[in-house]
């Protein structure tokens, strides 16, 4: 399969083949079709230099979070009372310690396992719900929009904040709790987008021809209308990503989301702020985690948006 | 012989109450297997709105409709589609952006329930003149005419008897014009089809089409044989005013 | 044509860079003069003709390049200009009607406020007087009700109405030259009729040079006279719009036999055989 990696080996010769092989107006197979599409897409993205630096943050965040146990130095929860509040660069304590005399590097790169987890759960939970209410709200039209379009409103009137902080106070504290939470109050923008961009779909030549072919309501809503819905779901999602970890964060620090002693970068910062003063870095190196995620998330979610947008990339 | 396609007091509206639109009043249509019968009006005029109504894309119809000898049912069956195919206007509308030439024609096969879809894939493209070289292809890589190319195969691909056709080279310039116009009369030739062919151009339709039914406002004014056309032999006023103004923006 | 060209351009090319790093030539070394006269670009899509026009106004983007000997405008190198001189051409000078009306007039502004307000943008008049000139300039494009189209909005026009009232606009300054890029390809062949009537006629009594783009070679011929045929990038043909059937360019000749004709009806309809010679 030559499809393995072709850009990690720029310099050799069958580099030169594959490049041709996935650049060709005339794909032989439909294999070749859509690594082609997507070859195409990488190139667009990575060739801006700043979408290339938000997705080798979130890459870095990966591996992080995979290797935490090999990366970290000490056991995040291992409390060691005499070696409180260590400053920066102290021995063995890159980051310093917390206020219980845990490493903080170890805490940092422990929460990031933390951080990626909700970051997924809600990255699939909201959108998938939205896209499902709003492409069968868009399509259907009549009734069905009606009632589906109301709940809709009825999620959007609420502050996020504040629904968020109801669900957990009701649904009980907990990491869990706080994703649901954020989640039910992420999904009604979605369901907005997917409706409005279904609707014009709906009117498409495209969509016509395929109804002429006997296609039914379900076939093509999941063949037609997700995969051209989908793209501006992805982007707006990678950039609602940074709101949505400092929701958790937010949760976190009013001490709703994860509890203590989870090293979640919002609970860690809650945990510093007493000691915001004279012991600054106790709350800062999570907050500056987070803002580097969150800027991550961000600028790959506008070199996303060069891509995929079909508006930009569908008449090249 | 039953006509291909018969049409009796069929009309079309949109809205309702004060808004109510009648773009199509009273047509009564009459194409005979196996010939070709054209549309022609402006803007406005209801043609596109016969096919979109006979194919089931408008809802709000009255009237009875006929394809080959049995009344059409409301929502359409698999039959009806077998039957009867369109190909749209605009090319670069009606193939769904994210979708290779394959998959469009997979897709299509595989509704109707066709087995051996390789072949037949390859076999479509053949027909309508394309080479095996574009089947993966997405849509943004192929040029307008390419395009309506395989939107006729897929309109193909059920193998129907009846094709109709909304101002299919409208959109596309003249030299590409030529080529789909002529893949449309091979087509007919070899497949023994009936068109129903929607323009708003005089010398497209009575190029491929046999006799012409001219639209206004929704009314079909007149019914001619395409001959009387080109000895610009109209009765109705409307025709002979279409035919002065096509006259004078030379197109004779 | 006595006096000196309107229009001379010299050596003109549009170039845009490619994503793979290569340069598109949309327009090669064209050449013409324009005199007070009717002269058509014809070509099919991509041909370049619409860049034309565009390169003329300075109005190509980036990163789209203009280079061209010279472009002169009476005399006056337009490449010379400054941006802010070059505003001073546009539409005094030099106006341009574009395809589609719904997309060059302004939905929220009353027809009459528009005309008045291009009106006023080129000529120091007052209000007043200003009124006056779209009420006459919108009665010369045969509008029956000028009152009332004046206190119009675009969407209450139709396509042909739209069409003509962007003639009106254009023709208020009194400009020299006039470029009309496919003006009527959006309208009903009956509305076409008028509309074109209208602009020739009203080219032919102030003495106007008109430049007309379009695909559609009859149309062209009936009311132009003088034919530039262009073919990537390149004009192939030039010649006179009476004498458009004698015309011997391949090309030419090609996209003549490809129209199907309603007073000789043929089975198959020629298929232009393109030569690559002919954009080399």
């Amino acid at each position: 399969m030559p499809n393995s990696v072709p850009n990690s080996v720029a310099d050799t010769p069958t580099s030169e083949t594959w490049r041709e092989w996935l650049n060709t107006d005339t794909p032989r197979s439909r294999f070749q079709a859509r690594m082609g599409a997507l070859w195409r897409g990488f190139t667009r993205m990575t060739s801006n230099k700043l979408t290339l630096f938000g997705m080798l943050i979130l890459v870095f965040l990966v591996l992080v979070a995979a290797f935490a146990p090999l990366l970290a130095p000490h056991d995040p929860y291992a409390q060691d009372l005499g070696k409180r509040l260590l400053p920066l660069f102290s021995d063995g304590h890159v980051f310093g310690t917390d206020s219980l005399g845990r490493d903080i590097l170890s805490r940092v790169i422990y929460g990031s396992r933390i951080t990626l987890y909700i970051v997924a759960l809600v990255a699939l939970i909201a959108p998938v719900a939205g896209l499902l209410v709003g492409t069968a709200s868009g399509y259907f039209g009549g009734v069905v929009d009606v009632v589906l379009m109301r709940v809709t409103d009825v999620f959007l009137a609420f502050p996020r904040l504040v629904l968020a902080l109801a669900f957990v106070a009701a649904l009980g504290a907990g990491i869990e709790n706080a994703v649901i939470a954020i989640s039910l109050t992420a999904w009604p923008p979605y369901a907005r987008i997917a409706r409005a961009e279904t609707l014009t779909i709906r009117q498409a030549d495209y969509i016509a021809a395929i109804r002429l072919q006997g296609a039914g309501a379900f076939h093509i809503i999941t063949k037609h209308i997700w995969p051209l819905c989908v793209s501006s779901l992805i982007v707006r999602v990678t950039l609602d990503m940074a709101g949505i970890i400092l929701a958790a964060a937010g949760l976190g620090f009013l001490g709703l989301g994860a509890q203590p002693p989870s090293p979640e970068w919002g609970a860690m910062i809650s945990e510093g702020r007493k000691f915001i003063l004279d012991h600054w870095w106790v709350a800062t190196i999570p907050g500056l985690a987070i803002f580097l995620v969150s800027l991550g998330f961000n600028l790959l979610g506008d070199g996303l948006r060069d891509v995929l947008d079909p508006k930009s990339s569908s008449d090249d | 012989m039953s006509a291909a396609i018969e049409t009796r007091e069929l009309n079309v509206w949109f809205g309702k109450g004060r808004d109510r639109v009648d773009a199509v009043r009273d047509a009564n249509l009459i194409v005979p297997q196996g010939t070709s019968h054209g549309i022609v009006g402006e803007s406005g005029s209801g043609k596109s709105t016969i096919l979109r109504a006979l194919v089931g894309l408008v809802p709000t119809v009255s009237g009875e409709m006929i394809i080959e000898g049995t009344s059409v049912t409301t929502p359409r069956n698999g039959a009806f589609y077998k039957t009867v195919q369109m190909v749209f206007q605009d090319p670069y509308a009606s193939l769904h952006p994210r979708h290779s030439v394959d998959q469009v024609l997979n897709e299509t096969l595989k509704l109707h329930g066709f087995g051996d879809r390789e072949d037949r894939v390859l076999q479509l493209l053949k027909d309508v003149g394309l080479g095996e070289a574009f089947r993966f292809r997405f849509p943004h890589q192929l040029s307008g005419g390419q395009r309506q190319r395989v939107a006729i195969a897929r309109a193909l691909a059920p193998q129907p008897d009846i094709l109709l056709l909304d101002e299919p080279t409208s959109a596309l310039d003249v030299s590409v014009q030529a080529e789909i116009l002529n893949l449309l009369v091979d087509l007919r030739a070899e497949r023994s089809l009936t068109y129903v062919m929607v323009s708003h151009d005089l010398a497209v339709v009575a190029h491929l089409c046999g006799e012409v039914s001219v639209m206004q406002n929704g009314v079909i004014v007149e019914t001619l044989p395409v001959e009387k056309l080109r000895r610009l032999e109209a009765d109705h006023d409307y025709t002979k005013h279409l035919l002065k103004a096509s006259a004078d923006t030379g197109h004779a | 044509m006595t006096d000196a060209p309107l229009l001379d351009v010299k050596g003109l090319n549009v170039t845009f860079p490619t994503r793979d790093g290569g340069i598109f030539h949309a327009v090669r070394d064209l050449g013409f003069t324009l005199g007070r006269e009717r002269l058509g670009i014809v070509g099919e899509s991509g041909s370049g003709k619409s860049m034309t026009g565009r390169a003329i106004l300075r109005l190509v983007r980036p990163p789209g390049k203009v280079i061209a000997d010279h472009i002169n405008l009476e005399g006056q190198n337009l490449l010379d200009l400054s941006e802010r001189d070059m505003r001073k051409v546009r539409g005094q000078r030099i106006s341009m009607v574009m395809q589609d009306p719904k997309f060059s007039l302004n939905p929220v502004m009353t027809v009459g406020n528009q005309i008045v307000e291009a009106y006023r943008l080129h000529a120091s008049v007052s209000k007043k007087q200003a009124k006056q000139k779209a009420l006459e300039m919108l009665e010369a494009v045969a509008i029956r009700d000028p009152e009332r189209v004046f206190r119009a909005y675009p969407h209450e026009m139709s396509g042909g109405m739209g069409q003509r009232i962007m003639i009106a606009m254009m023709l208020v300054p009194d400009p020299e030259i006039l470029i009309a890029d496919e003006p009527t390809s959006a309208l009903d062949v009956s509305v076409q009729g008028d509309v074109l009537r209208i602009m020739d006629k009203l080219v032919k009594e102030r003495g106007m040079g008109l430049i007309f783009i379009s695909h559609d070679l009859n149309l062209v011929s009936a009311f132009c006279d003088r034919i530039l045929i262009m073919y990537a990038g390149r004009v192939v043909e030039t010649c006179e719009a009476g004498k458009l059937h004698e015309a011997t360019h391949p090309y030419t000749r090609g996209l003549l036999n490809s129209l199907p004709r309603l007073d000789e009806p043929r089975e198959r309809l020629d298929v232009l055989q393109r030569d690559p010679s002919w954009s080399a």
